[in-house]
Order: C-alpha cells, then sequence, then structure tokens
C-alpha cells in the first residue's frame, strides 16, 4: 500500500508491469517528439522569436522612436494627435510602450518586412496584436527587435496584456497594413 | 514515567502525536480560512471579467486579482502543504515531531506574514498582482510579509525533513518510507529550492522598495522570480500527487503498480522541475532561443514524463486493485463501479482527469516556445493553471479534506448529501471558466485586464463577439465554482463546529488547533509500521493487468498529439516572424 513501506526491501529490483513499461517507451518518444519540434521550427517554420535584443536606456530608446516618427509621419489620429508613421519597407520601425500608451501608430507594408523594434520606458507591458495574437512580453531598459513580414491587411489593435497599473486596459495602439 | 502523546485513531488505524495534529489542523484550518478568502475575491474576479456583469471598478479589480492570486495560490495551498508534510512524517511514520515548538513560530511566521500581504492589499497600494514584477513598486510589507511567509513555510519543511531524520533512528517503521511520505519528500526539497530562489530576489527587492537600493534588473528579476514561481508549483504536483496515492490507497488499499516507477517519477520531478521555470520567459528580450528550448524541453519533457508516469500508475493501481476485488468486466467495470458518490473519491478522480488532460495538456502546449508567441499572457494562461491548481490541486485537497474530518479532527461530517454534490458542482463550473478561458484565450483575450471592450481607451478595438461572449460564459462558469467551493468551505467549517463528536476529547478549541482532552492520548508508543504484505491475493502478481487505465492513457495521448498539431498549425497561419 502507498501509505506502508513497500514490501521488498529491494523495492527498486522488482519488476515493473507490461504496461506500465510500456507506457513510459511511448511517453518518452512523445516527449522527445514536442522536444524535436522547437528546433524543427527555428529551421523550417515562419514564425520564431528573434534572438536580438539589446540592453538600452529609456531616453535613448524614446529618442530614436522620435526621430523615425518625425521622418515618416503621415497624418495624426485620435483626438490626442497621435502620428501615423509609415516607415518604408525594410527599415528599421520603432513602437514605444509607456503608460498607458503604444506609441506611434505604424502604418505597414503586407508582406513586406521590417526591423520592428520594442521597449518600455517605464514598467513592464504586454505586446498583443490582435486579431492575429502575436504575444510577447516587453521589459523596460530591454530593446526587442522582431523581424515581422505581415501577411494580411486589414487595421491591427495593440493591446496591453501585462498588468501595467490601473490604467492598463486603456493601453490600445494600432498597425495599419495596407 | 513515560507521558503517553499518541492516539490511534479507531476508525482508520492511523497513530497522531499530540503535538503533531495540533500543528496539522492549525495549518489546515487556517488555509481553508484564506481558501475562503480567496474565493470570494475570485466570485469578485470572474464576476469582473464576464462583460456583461462588469462588477467591481478598475482599481478595485486589480487590487482583488493581486489578492485573489496570493491567498489562494500562496496561502491556501502552502498552508494546507505543510498540514500534509506533518501528516505524511509524523502520522504515517508513526513518529513524534522534530521540534513542535519551532514549528508553532513557524506557523506564527506564516500568519503574520500572510496576514501583512493582505493588509497591503487592503490599503490599496499593492496592486501589483502577486508576481509584483519590478520596477513597479508594492509597498514593504508586502514584500516583507511574503518573505516572513516564506521563513516560516521553510520551518515547516526542515521540521518535516528533522521528523524523518527521527523516525529513521527510532526505527519507527521498516524497509523504506511510504510511497506517500516520498512524495512528500519531493515536494519537500523542491520547496527549499523554490524559496531559496525566492529569498534571492525578493530579499532585493524589499530593499528596493525601502530606497537601499537603486535598481533591479527586471528581466533578472522575472528569472529569479519564476525560479520561486514555477517550482512553487511543483511542490503543488508532487503533494498532490502524494494525495492521490493516499486516497487510493485509503478506499481501495490499492499498492503501487510498482514502487521503483513511481518513486523514479517523483525522482525526476526533483532532477528535472526547476529548470523548467524557463517556460515563463519563452517571449522574453534578451535570452536566447537555444537556452529557452533546452530549459523547458530537456527539463520540462522529463518532468512531463514523470507527470504522466503518475496519470498511468496512479489510476492503474486503482483498477489493479478493484480487479482483484472482483470488478473483471470489460475495460471499466473497475470505474464505474468506484465509489463515485463518495466525494474523497469522486474529488481525487476529477482533480486527476482534469489536471492530466486539460492542465497537463494546455500546459506543455504553451510551454512550446514558439507555440507561446499565441498564447503568452492571454487569459488561456489562466485557463489552463486553474486546470493545473484550483482542480488538480485544490480538489485532491478538499478531498483528502472529507477523509481527515473524522480521523484528524474526530467530528462528523455535516451536511453528507451537499458533500457528495460539492466535488460536482466545484468541478463543473470550473470546467465552465477554464475551458471558456482557454477559448477566449486562443482569441486573444488579455489576462489581467478589466476591460476588453475598451471604453476609456484612445482608440479602438472590438474583440470577436464569440471571444465576449465566452467570458461571459466564463465567468458564469466562475460563480458556479465559487458556490461549490463555498459550499466545501461551509460543510468543512460547519463539521468542525457543529459536527457530531466521535471521541469525546473532540471539543471545539481541539477543531481548532489544540490538543483534545488528555485522555485521548493513550499510546506511548505506536506499534512499528511494517511493509506492505507481499501481494495479498493468491493470483501471481502481474496477472491483474490495469487494461482500461492504459486505454485512457491512449486516449489522453491522442488528444495531447491533436491539441499540439492544431496549434502548430494556428502558429503557421501568423505572420511571419524571426
Ligand atoms: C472560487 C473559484 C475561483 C474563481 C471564480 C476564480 C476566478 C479567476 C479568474 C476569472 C481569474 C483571471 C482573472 C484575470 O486574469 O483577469 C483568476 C486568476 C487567478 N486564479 Fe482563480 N478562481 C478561482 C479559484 C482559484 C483557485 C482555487 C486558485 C489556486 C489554488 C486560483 C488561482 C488563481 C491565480 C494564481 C490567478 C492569477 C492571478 C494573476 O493573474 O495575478 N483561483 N481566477
Ligand atoms: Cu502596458
Ligand atoms: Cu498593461
Amino acid at each position: 500500500m502507498s501509505l506502508t513501506p513497500p514490501s521488498q526491501i529491494l523495492w527498486w529490483k522488482e519488476p515493473i508491469h507490461r504496461i506500465e513499461i510500456t507506457w513510459i517507451i511511448i511517453a518518452l518518444a512523445w516527449c522527445l517528439v514536442l522536444f524535436l519540434w522547437m528546433p524543427y521550427w527555428h529551421v523550417f517554420g515562419n514564425q520564431n522569436l528573434s534572438n536580438e535584443a539589446y540592453r538600452i536606456k529609456p531616453e535613448a530608446f524614446e529618442a530614436k522612436a522620435k526621430a523615425m516618427a518625425d521622418k515618416y509621419t503621415v497624418r495624426k489620429e485620435t483626438k490626442m494627435d497621435i502620428p501615423v508613421v509609415k516607415p518604408p519597407a525594410g527599415s528599421d520601425v520603432y513602437l514605444v510602450s509607456r503608460m498607458w500608451q503604444w506609441w506611434p501608430i505604424l502604418e505597414l507594408e503586407k508582406d513586406k518586412s521590417y526591423r520592428l523594434h520594442i521597449s518600455s520606458l517605464d514598467w513592464q507591458h504586454g505586446l498583443s496584436i490582435q486579431p492575429v495574437n502575436i504575444n510577447a512580453q516587453i521589459i523596460p531598459g530591454y530593446e526587442l527587435v522582431m523581424n515581422v513580414t505581415p501577411n494580411q491587411t486589414g487595421e491591427y489593435g495593440v493591446v496591453c496584456n501585462e498588468f501595467c497599473g490601473v490604467g492598463h486596459h486603456t493601453m490600445l495602439g494600432k498597425i495599419y497594413v495596407k | 514515567m513515560a507521558v503517553k502523546m499518541f492516539r490511534k485513531c479507531p476508525d482508520s488505524g492511523l497513530y497522531f502525536h499530540k503535538s503533531a495534529e495540533s500543528l496539522m489542523k492549525a495549518h489546515a484550518v487556517l488555509g481553508v480560512v484564506y481558501l475562503l478568502i480567496g474565493g470570494v475575491l475570485g466570485l469578485l474576479v470572474a464576476a469582473t471579467r464576464a462583460p456583461s456583469i462588469h462588477l467591481l471598478s478598475a482599481e478595485a479589480f486589480y487590487t482583488a486579482l493581486t489578492a485573489h492570486g496570493t491567498a489562494i495560490l500562496i496561502y491556501w495551498i502552502i498552508f494546507f502543504e505543510i498540514a500534509v508534510l506533518y501528516f505524511a512524517s509524523s502520522t504515517l511514520l508513526r513518529c513524534r515531531p522534530a521540534t513542535p515548538g519551532l514549528g508553532w513560530l513557524g506557523f506564527l511566521l506564516m500568519l503574520i506574514g500572510s496576514v501583512m500581504t493582505m493588509v497591503a492589499f487592503a490599503r490599496g497600494n499593492s496592486s501589483v498582482m502577486f508576481t509584483s514584477y519590478v520596477p513597479m513598486p508594492a509597498e514593504p510589507i508586502f514584500y516583507l510579509g511574503l518573505i516572513l511567509f516564506a521563513v516560516g513555510a521553510l520551518i515547516g519543511c526542515f521540521i518535516f525533513l528533522g521528523t524523518l531524520v527521527i523516525a529513521k533512528r527510532e526505527k519507527t517503521y521498516d524497509g523504506s518510507v511510504p510511497l506517500v511520505t516520498f512524495g512528500a519528500v519531493t515536494a519537500c526539497i523542491i520547496a527549499i529550492f523554490t524559496i531559496a530562489s525566492g529569498a534571492a530576489i525578493l530579499l532585493p527587492t524589499l530593499l528596493w522598495s525601502v530606497g537601499l537600493i537603486s535598481n533591479i534588473d527586471p528581466a533578472i528579476y522575472r528569472l529569479f522570480w519564476w525560479g520561486m514561481g514555477h517550482s512553487s508549483q511543483q511542490i503543488n504536483v508532487s503533494a498532490h500527487v502524494a494525495v492521490w496515492y493516499a486516497i487510493a490507497a485509503i478506499l481501495f488499499g490499492a499498492r503501487p503498480m510498482s514502487e521503483k516507477v513511481s518513486r523514479g517519477a517523483f525522482l525526476l520531478y526533483i532532477l528535472f522541475l526547476q529548470l523548467a521555470s524557463a517556460h515563463h520567459l519563452l517571449v522574453d528580450a534578451g535570452i536566447s532561443s537555444t537556452w529557452k528550448v533546452f530549459n523547458t524541453s530537456y527539463a520540462m519533457y522529463l518532468a512531463v514524463l514523470a507527470s504522466m508516469i503518475h496519470g498511468l500508475t496512479v489510476p492503474g493501481a486503482i483498477e489493479v486493485a478493484q480487479r482483484k476485488k472482483g470488478y473483471t468486466n470489460g475495460l471499466f467495470e473497475w470505474l464505474r463501479k468506484a465509489p463515485w458518490g463518495n466525494p474523497v473519491f469522486s474529488g481525487m478522480f476529477m482533480s486527476l482527469i482534469v489536471f492530466g488532460f486539460i492542465g497537463g495538456i494546455t500546459g506543455v502546449v504553451m510551454g512550446t516556445e514558439q507555440i507561446n508567441l499565441i498564447i503568452h499572457n492571454t487569459i488561456f494562461v489562466p485557463g489552463h493553471f486553474h486546470a493545473t491548481v484550483a482542480v488538480g490541486t485544490t480538489l485532491a485537497f478538499m478531498a483528502i479534506t472529507y477523509f481527515l474530518i473524522p480521523v484528524l479532527f474526530r467530528r462528523e461530517l455535516i451536511m453528507p448529501g451537499m458533500a457528495k454534490w460539492q466535488p460536482y458542482i466545484f468541478t463543473a463550473g470550473m470546467l465552465l471558466l477554464i475551458l471558456f478561458m482557454l477559448g477566449a484565450g486562443t482569441l486573444g483575450v488579455p489576462r489581467r485586464h478589466w476591460d476588453i471592450n475598451f471604453a476609456d481607451a484612445a482608440m479602438q478595438y472590438q474583440f470577436a463577439g464569440s471571444a465576449v461572449a465566452m467570458m461571459g460564459v466564463a465567468g458564469m462558469g466562475g460563480i458556479l465554482a465559487a458556490v461549490g467551493g463555498g459550499m466545501f468551505c461551509l460543510i468543512a467549517v460547519g463539521s468542525l463546529v457543529f459536527g457530531r463528536r466521535l471521541d469525546p476529547g473532540a471539543s471545539l478549541f481541539s477543531s481548532f488547533g489544540l490538543p483534545m482532552a488528555d485522555s485521548c492520548y493513550n499510546v506511548e508508543t505506536p506499534d512499528r509500521l511494517e511493509r506492505t504484505p507481499i501481494e495479498s491475493t493468491g493470483s501471481s502478481g502481474h496477472a491483474v493487468e490495469a487494461k482500461g487505465t492504459f486505454v485512457l492513457a491512449l486516449v489522453f495521448l491522442a488528444s495531447f498529439v491533436v491539441y499540439f498539431f492544431i496549434n502548430a498549425k494556428y502558429l503557421s497561419s501568423l505572420w511571419k516572424l524571426g
């Protein structure tokens, strides 16, 4: 019984049930498939989070984002006059997260690649591009660089899905893909 | 003159030591108090996340959510686990507890620490979620409270180990410790690692919160915090698996299919679980894919293997025991004829099924490096861990409580009719909550979010109508689950106060941690705990195979494979990312 000591002193020498060993082999094989799938997807899959990241001071990141916005703003939107920025395909694009805003609004082209840089100026935030459902943790002091190639036109919401204070649920941004 | 400190429970044959049983009761009761507090908060949270109810204000919601996570995941579970440790050492091994005085110190620290954090929440300036990611600050008493609580729990762990040493030295048992105790040892070892990891990050964070340290790197914080946060979930898994084995033995006299396999699986937890903390950092910047893949898979999948083994051997042990009793028809007579009206069994078995089929599968799928991209921080995540901790751990603990009330507290259960239904109502509510959070999360709905309609945002975004509807159903499920949880608290506390005394010495105070009347303790030295008799029935051991369980396991595997590839397919439809 599981509440009493094993009946054999040398319990580790007892034979084991046939279905136990069969199951262990099957389960281990499946674990190996799960393991191999990840490197496989790095080579053959199209959705991997890049390994590119830098340490950065919030002011430095903000400055880079401002410089991009100054150069490529095409119009302003919302009553807060948030710039809509349309950077050229293939370029470095900056997305600032801060309480409680994703800044600026981006306008990208379908099937073109961009180097999307994201960092936070204050607390942690959660990048969540909807409805395509791409999520990543955004950590102050770290600049994450993702290579993105949108494959569908539309208006995407950028939700914050890491709790970042009492205005968290108002933190919404936008990406247009044209 | 030697003092008589033990009593033998006439119903179960278990020996309870006077000091150990008081500690057990005090910890278990306080655990239930936190379950009640946490459950009420869970109800408020669920009713707020249901868009049609949207009960609390934003600020109250974030505070309630922080307190819900902390009270229920940390306090309810760990108080109860310390009680389990006393049970698995002193009671099962028939041994006096090491330094019971220190045990009360540990209890006091846990009590004071937990109250401090709850006070911090009530003051409203520490609504940082129980993860308290820096640099979002909480009040110093929040971190201090957590640290005191952890020190108290650590004391409990060391007393457990000390008790094992005494039992060994005084030869209170023959051979190796029972499997259930072995599982508790696993939980205890992981707990010590966990607390060390927590101390490594919470102490500096406390100093930071009072201004003695200027900066804590938020990425490093996450690494260490999850060294605690993830491993502590493995304490829960080890503890509730031990409880499953215990219940299988209590109700069916089940013996492990083979000791080696079950113990080996516990060992895998110790060896590989810690590294699995990496799966919380899969979409963090600054960590390489190689590190992520190695740590989640090399480590996690061997721990996953361990859970898959227990998932087979626990029901397998029950099946073998039932078949020996003559329930041999077809694949599932043993299961159909199980005592489904006994909440100890129904709770335990549903805990096992929901933990494995839902908690296990979703956990591994979202712990795959790339698939985490479509799941991280969505409401899918709370969907997953309510299957693991709210059904897996909590329901297993509820089930064993129904056994402990007569045996440990010496009170008869009040309202047995309600007790019979309680596990089903709780599970039904939880299943709705879980499945619809999983569904809404798959559609991108964020966790920890007060308003998915973004009424106060500068822009607009509309989630799919089905996602919003699913949050509504999840909210209804949450309310039902809270009713089920409330029924448990009512029955448990009600029995301690009003339940018929099974022993004249079982006074009101003794229900809450004071010893029973001295006359109850009439055993000086319990009989030595003997080894399990060699295969009782005549049939040659291995003839009885757990075929039904094996079929269940194959169904499980098939669901796992299908669900994994569905998610891989979903991932492949995303924007190209590299
Ligand atoms: C009484 C039934 C319960 C209900 C109705 C309930 C409801 C919920 C809901 C709706 C959330 C997600 C909120 C969000 O992310 O916006 C949540 C979070 C959570 N629940 Fe529960 N829950 C219950 C019981 C439990 C139990 C028994 C446990 C653990 C033992 C638990 C642990 C947690 C944790 C750790 C969180 C995460 C908090 C955070 O994100 O910081 N819950 N609960
Ligand atoms: Cu945010
Ligand atoms: Cu946020």
